[in-house]
């Protein structure tokens, strides 16, 4: 049994300690949010935070996450209540098939939480390990200035989400 | 989001409606006068004097051609569409599907919208063989073409027909009633709602060819940027795309496919597989080959365990990469001459261009998943497929199962942008869940597979010829195109990837072109300019040395980048400016606005030339995607480093027109990708393989579009045409993106490349640094 915090919450997962954080997100604890994209750590669709930093959960065993924590997609935010980067794709629409925006969404975050005023090069810098197929490239962008706005708005001092 | 923003205050009289304007030939009315209701079998059977009052010559020709609007022509039921739930619910039925370009939104938008509801009031059943409409494919840009027009003009007619059952039941004219929320009421104040009308029943009434639409002007939602409805769900992790369906007692799977084309399993040790934990089955047809296992991570530790005990026999099929031009042309192909005005006379051309393009991929960031489930003689299968229907046929054929026990339910997959390896995911998902009947098989595809595996987009090669008057008007014009197929989805066993595999095999069908206008390898090839000559040919290649099938435009992609880059040689030649040249060829008055919108928001005609460390430069390229759909200019300015020979595009501008805009953010949204996603294939995007088999294997073998290149802005301008037909949108920019680019490097560096990706390498050889 190891033991992985996520989402703020311990949970005791019974699987082979080898096992990449991904597999067990999604069919142990059942979060749709990261996904499979190449299982290579080449596109970043798996993408989630440990210790506030953007990491690929395809290639992490959870041998090497007891005592971390991992934030995932859905500790953002929910349909009814998204997070302040979740409710900035939502207004920009920065979406098209959307497979890879929950990875894009953790990684933004990662980003926000260290830097809340990114410019236009840093956020590029910073997003340019996540690929994303339809061309939503430009609003993507355009999210993530526009939640630097709101976190930093509704956070005086710019202090963490 | 409510409803209710789109819904306050509205109220409309129907009898107001009837005013001139451009939809006034639409609007005869259902001739609702005599009807009868018959309830019945579990429909309301409702039948009347549905005629519509016509001018004589108006029915004369609808008598020799009686056409129902949209896919209402194959499914002509309205409650096939549309059906009003007694509590209330209205669901609405269509047989394409979403794969992010907004359709389902889109579709909600036009039901809403002609019944008077809120788009939250509806529900919509996308692609299922059990419950919609049977659309074919969700493909060609042709959704709101298709099911846009069945669904406008079905809820249009629901809608008219709950009115005269209103009127019936108030005792007065149906055009004294108004609508209002789903409520119809009437002057006294009376009111009844949709859902008492109907009492839970269907409305079981063939369609009528004319509808009473709403008025363009008076619309309020349609037209609007209503939110994206699956977005919410996406962002926040709900079960948004088959890859998240997780079913009780579901098993996993993977494949091990063959390391290259034609290969066949000759010998297979699985003892050391099936010792791995979790390890329930591995399934072996001929050269198929599946690994079964409890848990999704086992099933992955099986499949390389199983991929080591696997002996194959490969064959060097493939000619070498640097060959595929000379190929296509000596490959045997059928002929066939496409627009054909007059025989070559033996002048010498002004200006003679050949054009390359490469075998290219879909690349979808998830690969293919599928999840099947066989019980009781019937198997079901949730598929990205674009089409389930004929889907379904396949792999009936495939596992010789009657039709009739197979169910194909589309969920939306990783991006389609065309024909991927979906539907061989949900072949692989079916073969193995009839091997362990009762429990839910999920077969995920690795990404290697879905590079190896997938049909890319046809390899193609042009040349273009013609003659310019001493005016600088074309006078003659000679095209050719030679092209593998661009369809070869199932509908047939054949062309499911495991079935070419199986102990009893099915061959590849040989596919046949998809005919003119719409084409196929050939799609666009025929110029929308006018020109008084012109011979366009499509020498079309049955047999491609790799796999082959639709990719986002099919031909368009290859053919207009060809004519436009073309008619950019032309215009340097004439001593002409582009966009000036391309005006002067166009009498289609749609076609010259969407390129003096773009021209204009571009600044085409204050454009500086500079040189500044980098040169920077401007193109232009417009098209009508397969001369029948959406009209769409895009203007590109690049910076050109000629010491590395890499091309950055700074700012793009587009204007497109789709015909009667449902959404415009939808279809910004579409062109923006659209554009990016060219640009992507134009740069960078090439197919590798060596003699045996493709080595495009990942991210780092196949390279795709990064932030760090991606334009610092797009600009989408949209032209609205209320009332006119639905053009389509989601292919439209794929041509005009890349030629926009081809002519912008040579007007920034001089150069003129003719071979896709235009790729730092080679600018840096053509500029000759």
């Amino acid at each position: 049994m190891i033991t992985l915090n996520v989402n703020g919450r311990a949970h005791e997962v019974d699987a082979d300690p080898a096992t990449p954080l991904l597999y067990v997100l999604r069919n142990d604890l059942k979060l749709n949010g990261a996904k499979f994209g190449c299982g290579l750590g080449q596109c970043g669709a798996c993408t989630v935070m440990v210790d506030g930093e953007a990491v690929y959960s395809c290639l992490t065993p959870i041998l090497l996450l007891q005592g971390r924590a991992i934030k995932t997609l859905e500790g953002l935010g929910s349909a009814e209540r998204p997070g302040p980067l979740q409710q900035a794709f939502i207004d920009e629409q920065a979406a098209q098939c959307g497979y890879c925006i929950p990875g894009m969404i953790m990684r933004a975050q990662a980003l926000l939480e260290r830097n809340p005023s990114p410019s236009d090069d840093e956020i590029r810098a910073h997003m340019n390990p996540g690929l994303c197929r339809c061309g939503t490239h430009i609003r993507i962008l355009r999210a993530v200035h526009r939640a630097s706005k709101t976190m930093q708005g509704a956070i005086p001092g710019g202090k963490r989400a | 989001m409510s409803a209710k923003p789109f819904l306050r205050g509205r109220s409309c009289a129907m009898g107001q409606e009837t005013g001139s304007g451009s939809r006034s030939k639409f609007r005869s009315g259902l001739g609702l006068t005599r009807r009868e209701f018959v309830a019945g079998a579990g429909a309301l059977i409702v039948s009347f004097a549905l005629l519509p009052r016509l001018s004589a010559g108006q029915a004369a020709q609808d008598a020799r051609a009686p056409t129902l609007p949209g896919s209402l022509k194959d499914t002509p039921m309205l409650d096939a569409w549309i059906r009003v739930g007694a509590d209330g619910t209205i669901t609405v039925f269509t047989g394409k599907v979403e794969f992010g370009q907004g359709v389902k939104t889109a579709l909600v938008q036009l039901a809403a919208e002609e019944l008077f509801v809120g788009p939250a009031r509806i529900e919509l059943v996308t692609a299922d063989t059990s419950r919609t409409p049977n659309e074919g494919y969700t493909a060609g840009s042709n959704s709101m073409k298709d099911s846009g027009t069945a669904i406008m003009n079905a809820a249009a007619q629901v809608r008219e027909m709950l009115v005269g059952m209103a009127a019936s039941r108030f005792g007065v004219a149906a055009d004294s009633l108004s609508v209002q929320d789903g409520s119809i009421r009437a002057a006294d104040g009376r009111s009844v709602a949709y859902a008492e009308l109907v009492a839970g029943q269907s409305l079981h009434v063939p369609a009528q060819p004319q509808s009473r639409l709403r008025d363009a002007k008076s619309r309020t939602i349609v037209g609007k940027a209503l939110p994206r409805l699956d977005i919410p769900g996406k962002l926040t992790g709900a079960v948004a795309y088959v890859h998240d369906l997780r079913l009780p007692n579901m098993v996993h799977a993977r494949i091990v496919r063959p390391p290259s084309y034609g290969a066949r399993l000759r010998a297979l040790d699985s003892s050391a597989t099936e010792k791995v934990p979790g390890v329930i089955k591995v399934v072996r047809d001929g050269s198929f080959v599946a690994v079964v296992a409890d848990r999704e991570f086992q099933a992955i530790g099986a499949m390389r365990s199983l991929f080591r005990g696997a002996t194959w026999d490969e064959q060097a099929t493939l000619s070498p990469q640097s060959e595929v031009y000379a190929e296509l042309q000596s490959l045997p192909h059928d002929d066939y001459l496409i627009r054909g005005d007059a025989t070559p006379s033996a002048k010498t051309w002004s200006v003679e261009s050949s054009y390359r393009r490469p075998y290219q991929m879909h690349a979808a960031i998830g690969p293919s998943c599928a999840v099947a489930l066989f019980e009781a003689g019937k198997l079901t299968v949730w598929t990205h497929s674009q089409g389930v229907y004929p889907l379904k046929g396949a792999i009936a054929e495939m596992l010789r199962l009657p039709a009739e026990a197979v169910r194909c339910i589309h969920m939306e997959g990783s991006g389609c942008y065309g024909h991927n390896a979906a539907d061989d995911a949900a072949a692989d998902a079916a073969l193995i869940a009839v091997a362990i009947p009762g429990r839910p098989v999920r077969v995920q595809w690795m990404r290697e597979q879905e590079n190896l595996w997938e049909p890319f987009g046809s390899a193609m090669l042009t040349t273009a010829k013609a003659t310019l008057d001493g005016q600088g008007t074309i006078t003659d014009w000679q095209f050719d195109v030679w092209s593998g197929t661009h369809s070869s989805r199932p509908g047939q066993a054949g062309n499911l990837a495991a079935a070419w595999l199986l102990q009893s095999p099915f061959a590849l069908p040989t596919p046949k072109p998809i005919p003119q206008p719409e084409g196929g390898g050939d799609r666009n090839a025929v110029p929308l300019y006018d020109i008084a000559n012109a011979r366009v040919a499509h020498h079309f290649i049955p047999k491609m040395p790799l796999r082959v099938s639709a990719l986002r435009s099919l031909g368009a992609y290859m053919n207009v980048f060809s004519i436009e880059s073309f008619m950019d040689e032309l215009a340097l030649a004439a001593k002409v400016d582009p966009v000036v040249f391309r005006l002067r060829h166009l009498k289609d008055a749609r076609a010259q606005d969407v390129i003096r919108l773009a021209a204009e928001r571009f600044g085409w005609n204050n454009f500086q030339e500079r040189e500044s460390g980098k040169r920077r430069g401007r193109g232009f390229a417009f098209a009508r995607y397969k001369n029948l759909g959406a009209y769409a200019a895009v203007a590109m300015e690049v910076d050109v480093d000629r010491e590395s020979g890499r091309i950055d595009v700074v700012r793009v501008v587009a204007a497109v027109d789709s015909g009667d805009v449902v959404n415009p953010d939808g279809i910004r949204n579409q062109i923006e990708g659209g554009i990016v996603q060219s640009l992507s294939w134009s740069l960078y995007e090439s197919v590798a393989f060596d003699d045996t088999r493709i080595t495009s294997r990942d991210w780092s073998s196949y390279p795709i579009m990064r932030f760090a290149s991606v334009p610092r802005s797009i600009d989408v301008h949209i032209i609205d045409r209320p009332g006119a037909p639905f053009l389509g949108t989601g292919e439209a920019a794929q041509g005009p993106a890349a030629a926009a680019l081809a002519n912008a490097l040579a007007s920034a560096a001089g150069v003129r490349i003719r071979e896709l990706p235009l790729t730092s390498k080679r600018v840096k050889a053509a500029i000759g640094v």
